[in-house]
């Protein structure tokens, strides 16, 4: 006998069908139906979304899960769950972890890992270059058939020309988008903080938004001259939104996240020296805030991604200087955003959940986030009215580097589903 | 203004009255150190922990011997004879500190906001001896307290500070006071090292030194920082001095009685002509005699230390 879920009376958002209205989405056999028989009916399972958005699963093609290796900050487990609370389905985990996933073992172990452990879909990115050390390139046709969706160095971005150019190349054989944190290092050596008036006022060291702009552009210039997809991480600035904007009218073959802290914070959240500030690429000006705004709603950045970051409290708890760079975001990326682009933005929940759905699903060649028929049950509920504190209650993430603690944001998952199992409700992990 | 602060941790938070207080009682300490018996028992039975992670020698000394005319006393500690070198962390090491039963820390650190995340945890008064390239408050509190013997009110009066402003946690510190006591403040050095950005600190930018020393009422002089730049920021030390070294004909585009300052160690030769370092014109010594009474004055306002018992003084 098959299973069935009704999700009744909540107003479903599925942007990707242009679709939305208040009525029962249908779930059977842990996929999306149009319609159940009468006797599927009487036995199904109900849950009632009235006055609630059901969405399809968010897909998030950016965070760290720390495993293998650095589990005292977060594991797959614990990442998942964080996942799960933020209302996400799927997730993509960066390679920077200890040893870095450039080769087909460690991707097997992450595979393992997530099979055992994980709560949502999770892919694995493989490394660029071997160690990434930007030298040499890493075993990308067997990372390929070990599983991952992407290539990237993350945090440490390849700085030889050459090296970047010939992945370019190398990938497309593979259909893999590169995925690339753009810093130039020798503009950037020991930087910290965006270099600017508060960087001067605060005597730290500054990280130029041009040390952005720079691999930007040279990143467009390689795809353009290769045809290769490169996908532009976490972008900060004012100029690399323009050096994009001019990419995407040439029909370059470039894409570019955005994350909810570069559009909701500024630098001078660095004022009292905050650890919970400090990330890279850094937060940088009110006018650079604006810019990313303006380029996700004309298209020019195309999605938005956590870059989800978790260190320990003891790790982030010390001079500025020393502390790690990065934060959390799953758990508070739906709310965040959605104050900033529904709210100050005066974009659409539909335009919103768009950047966090089907678009980062498409980017990486997903068919996930959208509820189409036949689609995987990868549901997300929320309340856009309830709120909500940032606490150690309603984060599930193993740290708790963020911003916003003990702050209250507006924007709750009551649900999140995934295959058509329920795997977090009123706050908790479902098992 | 009576003094409610626990900390000293930069100039940048104070008012105005609250620097003119630490001036008030840096001059009732002045003229307690011409006495012959030079000590006072304000502090006596407090144990002050001078925790220096970075070299210094001027600063060092000066805030053992203000601790230690306020008979307290004082117990200074190194990086490579602390437990950094064992991987102890900053907060570690200062909490440990508090638990032996000091009652101040005096901190020097290469870190900016380190002095800021010690007092935010420790319940006892922490005083900035330097961090990193943010503030050094009791150097510009000396210096703001020399400027005003020698021209009085610096309400209007041109300060030039020359150098490396880039790294330096004097000229920041020094830009905040300035400013806050009304002299008109410019910054001058090569362009690499003193960026349009300070003119959001509300001091003029100037890469020609004639334009800077006109007309000025005083100018404080910077070290090169060899330490904390990179290799990139100007082509030689000789290339500097020759645009930017102060000798005896530059200084003659200041006013006549204007005076020279630095805070030390000074590069013979290369910031300052040798002879002016020496000359009538240079308070550089001043400066340093005058860093011990008024380091005195924020040893004693952090502590609790009250303007009128000062003023009718037990000895």
């Amino acid at each position: 006998m098959s299973t069935t879920r009704i999700i009744r009376n909540g107003r479903i958002i599925d942007p990707k069908n242009a679709r939305d209205e208040v009525t029962d989405l249908f779930i059977k056999d842990g996929k999306i139906v149009s319609s159940l028989t009468k006797e599927e009916l009487d036995t199904a399972t109900t849950t009632d979304a009235s006055g609630k958005i059901v969405t399809p699963g968010l897909v998030d093609v950016h965070v760290h899960l720390r495993e293998p290796g650095q589990t005292h900050k977060e594991t797959i487990e614990t990442g998942s769950w964080a996942a799960a609370a933020g209302g996400f389905t799927t997730i993509v985990c960066m390679p920077n972890t200890s040893p870095p996933a450039d080769t087909a073992g460690t991707i097997q172990y992450i595979n393992d890992a997530v099979a055992r452990s994980a709560v949502v879909n999770v892919y694995p990115t493989g490394c660029i270059t071997q160690g990434r050390l930007g030298e040499k390139l890493a075993p990308i046709g067997s990372l390929k058939r070990a599983g991952v969706v992407a290539i990237t160095d993350d945090g440490d971005c390849v700085q030889n020309n050459e090296i970047m150019r010939r992945a370019l190349e190398y990938c497309q054989m593979f259909d893999l988008p590169i995925m690339d944190h753009c810093q130039d290092m020798a503009l950037t050596q020991n930087a910290v903080m965006n270099e600017g008036e508060w960087s001067i006022r605060l005597g730290l060291k500054g990280w130029p938004a041009a040390a952005e702009d720079i691999i930007v552009a040279r990143n467009a210039l390689l795809s353009e001259m290769t045809g290769a997809h490169v996908h532009m991480q976490h972008i900060s600035s004012a100029g690399a939104v323009e050096v994009m904007r001019r990419a995407k009218q040439r029909n370059v073959n470039v894409t570019a996240e955005a994350t909810p802290h570069h559009l909701a914070l500024t630098e001078a959240g660095i004022k009292d020296y905050n650890t919970n500030f400090k990330m890279n690429p850094p937060l940088r000006t009110e006018k650079d805030r604006q810019a990313l705004i303006e380029g996700l709603k004309d298209g020019t950045l195309d999605i938005v991604a956590t870059d989800h970051a978790p260190h320990t409290t003891y790790e982030k708890d010390r001079e500025f200087d020393y502390a790690p760079f990065g934060i959390l975001g799953s758990e508070t990326c739906f709310a965040v955003t959605q104050q900033i682009l529904c709210g100050e933005a005066g974009m659409s929940i539909n335009e919103v959940v768009a950047l966090l759905t089907y678009k980062p699903a498409e980017l990486i060649k997903l068919d996930s986030g959208t509820l189409s028929e036949g689609a995987t049950a990868d549901v997300a509920i929320f309340d856009l009215e309830d709120t909500w504190e940032v606490n150690e209650q309603t984060l599930l993430s193993k740290s708790h580097n963020t911003p916003w603690w003990g702050e209250t944001l507006t924007g709750k998952t009551v649900e999140t589903i995934v295959g058509g199992k329920t795997v977090f409700q009123d706050g908790k992990i479902v098992d | 203004m009576d003094w409610t602060r626990k900390d000293l941790i930069g100039i940048e938070p104070l008012e105005k009255a609250e620097i003119e207080t630490i001036f008030h009682v840096a001059g009732a300490f002045k003229r307690i150190l011409k006495r012959s018996v030079k000590k006072v028992p304000v502090l006596r039975g407090k144990t002050i922990v001078n925790l220096f992670l970075e070299p210094s020698t001027r600063t060092r000394l000066a805030f053992e011997m203000a601790a230690t005319r306020l008979s307290a006393d004082v117990i200074s500690m190194n990086a490579d004879a602390s437990s950094f070198v064992k991987g102890e962390t900053l907060k570690d090491t200062a909490k440990n500190i508090r638990a032996l039963n000091a009652d101040m820390i005096i901190l020097r650190h290469s870190a900016p906001g380190s002095a800021l995340y010690l007092s935010k945890f420790l319940d006892i008064p922490v005083i900035n001896a330097g961090d990193g390239s943010h503030e050094h408050p009791t150097q510009a509190l000396l210096d703001g307290f020399t400027l005003i013997e020698h021209l009085g009110d610096l309400k209007g009066r041109k300060i030039t500070i020359l150098g490396d402003i880039l790294f330096s946690r004097v000229a920041r510190s020094n830009i905040f006071s300035l400013t806050k006591l009304g002299a008109e403040v410019t910054v001058a050095g090569p362009a690499t090292l003193v960026p349009k950005t300070f003119e959001s600190m509300g001091v003029k930018v100037v890469h020609d030194l004639k334009t800077a020393l006109n007309d000025a009422d005083a100018v404080m002089l910077l070290r090169i920082q060899h330490e904390r730049q990179s290799s990139t920021h100007f082509p030689s030390i000789g290339e500097y001095t020759s645009i930017f070294g102060l000798d005896k004909r530059r200084a003659a585009w200041l006013k006549p009685n204007a005076i020279i300052m630095h805070p030390g160690p000074i590069n013979r030769g290369v910031e300052i002509d040798s002879e002016l370092a020496d000359s009538e014109q240079s308070v550089i010594l001043e400066q340093v005699s005058n860093g011990i009474a008024v380091r005195m004055a924020v040893l004693f306002l952090c502590t609790g230390g009250s303007i009128s018992a000062l003023e009718s003084p037990a000895e």
